[in-house]
């Protein structure tokens, strides 16, 4: 080698892989405000829709009365039930078996209900022509509360049931009843239960809340009547399930449909159901011939789209005297709103709900879920989370915390005695889980001596005797939280959604001169995927990760996949990219063989090329191969460099981490203040650290809102209180405390680089650990339980019933 | 969130503005700001068919400090209040006020006539005013009439000021002694849960006066006559305090909103009095 060569480590960091915090490459749109999202699309001769919304939860409709509207200069059209029900429109299957009304038929059952859509010129004559349509209501009595919801003589709500006794998932026991979920062991569990040492009892309620992204729900649908294809632009977290969804349902063929994720301002679960908004557009563009938008405004996103959590957990939790848990008991009474439309895989109701025996080796459990329905907007949506692991990280997180009470032990300590071993992985949970791996003592007690803990809780008991004194009126807590999520849904043998498998997909074409074009099946909302997929690229096919473009969200140019959720970009799309990344390679291999006319055997991968073995001067780039490939004859090998991989994950895969959170209270204002959040994530291989940190304190930070005061909350008669950013929590950066992230890496063993996800593991553990502070800081008073959001007046009125305020 | 039409004006001078009054009636409301009427228009809870932009006034955006008085015109944004040295200076409590208003973006629009004049009680300007003991200006058909912040808040949204008349400044005496201003408040850009403005002049130990104003506990703001009267005189001890937020707390009545119930209020507002007060004593 001469003195130009390259190093090693040159040509490594030319690659910029795995490992390496590589600057986001969407950030130069983004932060120049050039990006595309749904909003800024602008077609000729496009229309907008609008709809007429039901101010009322629960109600008849006597009569809808479009006249006035119709009459209004530049109202094309105003669609009512009526009219999509010779098309069979007018109701539209869910995501999880259930059927929900388009348009409201007959009545409607929650505030903000879509009621009637009016199509116009722009949105200014919409807006004027919604106030036009009169519609008389029939107010209904009203069921916020899904405990009440199953009493005897509760009002029916879904009268389009009656005389259905088993829907999508089983038997139902009630007019109000959707389903009995159940896993694990019953009688077992309450016998161990019956015959423990210690018993601990809870409710915990996770209350209704939502994703809220910065960019609300919408779509752009334009019907060529011409070449027959409808061309549907939405903020869709998973695409090519639209696209099949809308064949289903419209008869189009699937070819004929193409379905266009551009931009997305954000997802969180919000934008993975089917919103009567979509249905509505493609109908309203099918009858006029033009293109119809549709966004929502910030009120109807909160009202009417997808909220997230609303599940009443109680728990028991039995252990030794000496703190080694023997069983655990879940039961819960979950809201589902007015129609059953959580975004699951088929197969699991309460989405992986029995992740909830948590981190801990218990050796037997039993979980049973109710699903009910009241008068509140569907949904039922992984708010960045896996389905339903933020509830089951809280519910369980929660109940140690209860056990360490009764057990008059330290919450720590507890836990430490409590985990699964590492020599115990691959670990088959109670419930029915294979965790793929973990470190759990490790990564403790890295976080535990991160935070000084033992000079934490020396603080807080001087803290506790000074306040008795008199002495101050703030309190501190430590709030721990060590969860493990199950993400990467997932193989296809158990995870479906209406009947589509969870594989997904990516395709590869190396151009000549040696950059490359990648497409997944995924679509990114500002998570970052053509930063990183390409890094995982750049490892594995040798090309540099600057010069490989990465898309997605386009149905007519990207391969099948299930969409982006659940944090399984990573694990499942990930996957497919490091699989048809070797799939290039191995090609390659065989050109460079007979370049430098070797056996393919004789030649070894080095970072950006091949080599042959024992003569390191002798070799082809990735580069080179790629030329050879497209314009030199090579025998028995066909011209190009191109792969495409469906993977279809063997395992879902099991991230773990231990946040802490030290939080000070005032416990005169309920004013609190976030001292120290620590956030140790083990996600598995890394694929690029600054992203990963990035992912952690966006996700920590709604954690924090809504352990904090983020609410979806209903008055009595089923008006949604908190419609708007003023009452609806969102962090500002004034809020938003600072995070220490760390972090421990252990691979998934079966992922092919190692990668488990990490996108929503901040929320999922975020959540107990800023709730457990405010138990933490009041349990020296007596505290066992209070509900969320802790906010102001709620952590207020736990000191005033503790009787600290004299 | 799309308003209703409307008819768009935008005089140079307070006397045209008057005329656009005098011609609409009660279907014009002027716009300073605009951070309180454009939303109420754009959820079409307020029905404005004629919108008089105040922005080109020149008049109205001045400020004078002179002979122991201020007077700042209405169009004087919160984020002007904050970056006039001599205003910060002479009346430090504004500053400390406007600085907990909102967000600096909603700062750079949001006018101190507006924001006393909408009449919503969840405003800071009207409790700081009352303080203050400020003259408002109100011109109208028959020129500029004076009332006082503390006379001028009849009910949430009800005002003294008449359908043709508008705020075009105030004026307050330069305060002496200490001050605070104390609001509690969920996040960044929310209304107070309770706030309290307090100004107290001391003389060697002893109060000579004392004046306390509070936000967002009743349907105006309330100043609080007896809380001021149970410290002047006296030399601010614990208990001399405790009287005054006793006082002050007989003069409101909180409502229960999604800031949480009653008691919690009440509760609150008693902290956040008592540490107004302590406060400005501390720096008087």
């Amino acid at each position: 080698m001469n003195d130009q060569t390259p190093t090693r480590v040159e040509r490594s960091a030319k690659l910029k892989g795995l490992g390496v915090s590589r600057k986001r490459v969407e950030d130069v749109r983004f932060t120049q405000g050039k990006g595309n999202y749904v909003d800024d699309i602008k077609m000729p001769g496009m229309l907008f829709g609008d709809f007429v919304r039901s101010p009322y939860a629960h109600a008849r409709i006597k009569s809808i009365n479009i006249d006035a509207a119709m009459a209004l200069p530049g109202v094309i059209a105003v669609l009512t039930a009526k009219d999509l029900e010779p098309l069979g429109l007018h109701w539209m299957p869910t995501l999880a078996g259930d059927k929900q009304m388009v348009l409201a038929d007959g009545k409607v059952l929650f505030q903000g209900q879509e009621v009637a859509f009016v199509v116009a010129e722009n949105r200014y004559i919409n807006a004027d022509a919604i106030d036009l349509v009169e519609v008389e209501y029939e107010e209904l009595p009203v069921l916020t509360d899904a405990k009440v919801a199953m009493a005897p003589d509760a009002p029916v709500l879904r009268e389009d049931l009656a005389g259905q006794e088993s829907g999508a998932h089983g038997k139902r026991k009630h007019h109000n009843h959707i389903f009995l979920w159940e896993i694990g062991d019953e009688a077992a569990t309450d016998e161990v239960i019956a015959n423990a040492d210690v018993v601990a009892e809870e409710t915990v309620y996770y209350h209704r809340t939502h994703p809220c992204p910065l960019e609300t729900c919408g779509c752009v649908a334009s019907m060529d009547k011409v070449n027959g294809k409808l061309t549907l632009f939405g903020t869709f977290q998973a695409p090519h399930v639209v696209r099949t969804v809308a064949s289903l349902l419209s008869g189009i063929e699937e070819h004929n449909i193409r379905v266009v994720s551009p931009d997305i301002g954000g997802g969180f679960g919000n934008k993975v159901g089917v919103y009567p908004g979509y249905v509505c557009s493609i109908v309203a563009s099918i009858v006029t011939g033009r293109p119809v938008k549709w966004v929502e405004d910030r009120m109807d996103n909160l009202m009417a789209t997808a909220f997230a959590r609303d599940y009443w957990m109680k728990g028991r939790i039995s252990a030794t005297k000496d703190g080694r848990i023997t069983g655990l008991h879940c039961h819960v009474t979950a809201d589902h709103g007015a129609f059953d439309a959580c975004a699951d895989p088929t197969k699991f109701p309460a989405g992986f709900m029995s992740i909830c025996t948590g981190s801990y080796d218990i050796p037997v459990a039993y979980l049973g879920v109710d699903g009910v329905y009241t008068n509140k907007a569907p949904g039922g949506v992984s708010y960045r989370c896996s389905f339903r692991v933020t509830e089951a990280a809280y519910f369980i997180e929660r109940m140690i915390e209860v056990l360490a009470i009764k057990l008059n032990m330290d919450a720590a300590e507890l836990r430490r005695i409590n985990f699964i071993r590492k020599e115990q992985f691959p670990y088959d949970s109670a419930l029915g889980w294979e965790y793929d791996s973990g470190d759990y003592h490790t990564a403790w007690e890295k976080a535990l001596k991160a935070v000084d803990y033992d000079g934490l809780r020396k603080e807080q008991a001087e803290r506790v005797a000074a306040f008795k004194r008199g002495e101050t009126r703030k309190l501190l807590g430590v709030g721990l939280s060590f969860f493990t999520e199950i993400v990467g849904a997932g193989p296809v043998k158990n995870c479906d959604i209406l009947g589509m498998g969870m594989f997904d997909s990516c395709e590869i074409r190396i151009h000549p001169t040696g950059s490359a074009i990648a497409r997944l099946g995924t679509i990114s909302q500002g998570q970052g995927h053509a930063t990183t997929f390409a890094q995982i690229l750049a490892s594995e096919i040798g090309i540099s990760a600057d010069s490989i473009t990465i898309e997605e969200g386009d149905t007519d140019t990207a391969p099948y996949g299930l969409g982006t959720y659940g944090s399984r970009s990573t694990p499942v799309a990930g996957a497919a990219a490091a699989m048809a990344g070797r799939k290039i390679r191995a090609k390659a291999q065989m050109i460079a063989a007979y370049l430098l006319e070797v056996h393919d055997g004789d030649l070894e991968w080095d970072i950006d090329r091949f080599v042959v073995k024992g003569a390191p001067e002798q070799f082809k780039t990735m580069t080179e191969i790629a030329y050879a490939s497209y314009h030199q004859e090579i025998p028995g090998v066909e011209p190009g460099l191109e792969a495409v991989s469906y993977y279809d994950p063997p395992n879902m895969t099991y991230p773990f981490g231990a946040y802490i959170c030290v939080m000070e209270i005032d416990v005169d204002t309920g004013v609190h203040e976030i001292r120290h959040f620590y956030a140790l994530d083990d996600c598995g291989t890394r694929i690029n650290p600054m992203i990963i940190e990035g992912q952690v304190h966006g996700g920590a930070t709604e954690a924090y809102a809504i352990a904090m005061g983020q609410e979806l909350a209903y008055d009595e008669i089923g008006n949604v209180k908190t419609g708007t950013l003023m009452d609806f929590f969102l962090p500002t950066s004034w809020e938003t405390p600072t995070y220490t992230t760390d972090f421990t890496e252990t691979p998934s063993p079966h992922h092919p680089i190692g990668a488990k996800g990490v996108g929503e593991s901040p929320n999922v553990g975020g959540v107990p650990a800023f709730s457990n502070a405010v138990h933490d800081a009041f349990r020296p008073f007596g505290l066992k339980q209070s509900h969320m959001p802790h906010d102001q007046w709620r952590i207020w009125t736990i000191a005033n019933d503790l009787g600290l305020h004299g | 969130m799309i308003p209703s039409a409307f008819e768009y004006h935008r005089p140079a001078d307070v006397k045209s503005a008057v005329g656009i009054l005098q011609a609409q009636g009660d279907e014009a409301r002027v716009l300073a700001g605009g951070h309180s009427l454009i939303p109420m228009m754009k959820l079409r809870m307020a029905a404005v068919t004629h919108l008089v932009d105040l922005q080109d006034i020149a008049e109205l955006k001045a400020v004078s400090i002179a002979e122991g008085k201020v007077t700042i015109g209405a169009m004087v944004t919160q984020h002007m209040l904050i970056d006039n040295a001599r205003l910060a200076a002479s009346v430090p409590l504004l500053r400390e006020a406007a600085l907990q208003i909102a967000d600096p973006q909603v700062r750079y629009c949001g006018t101190i006539g507006g924001n006393i004049a909408n009449g919503d009680p969840a405003n800071d300007m009207p409790g700081l005013m009352q303080c203050l003991d400020a003259t408002l200006g109100l011109a109208g058909p028959n020129g500029t009439r004076n009332v006082k912040a503390r006379d001028f808040y009849e009910g949430a949204y009800v005002t003294a000021c008449e359908d043709d008349e508008l705020v075009v400044s105030v004026t307050f005496d330069v305060p002496k002694g200490g001050h605070a201003y104390e609001k509690q408040k969920r996040k960044i850009g929310d209304y107070a849960t309770a706030a309290c403005a307090a100004l107290i002049e001391m003389d060697g130990g002893t109060c000579r006066s004392a004046s306390i104003a509070m936000t967002n506990l009743s349907d105006t703001p309330i100043w609080s006559r007896s809380a001021g009267a149970a410290l002047t005189g006296t030399r601010c001890d614990t208990e001399d305090i405790a009287s005054a937020v006793t006082a002050a707390l007989a003069n409101i009545n909180p409502t229960e909103d999604n800031r949480g119930p009653v008691a919690f209020k009440m509760h609150v507002a008693g902290i956040v009095i008592k540490r107004a007060i302590t406060r400005a004593i501390a720096s008087a």
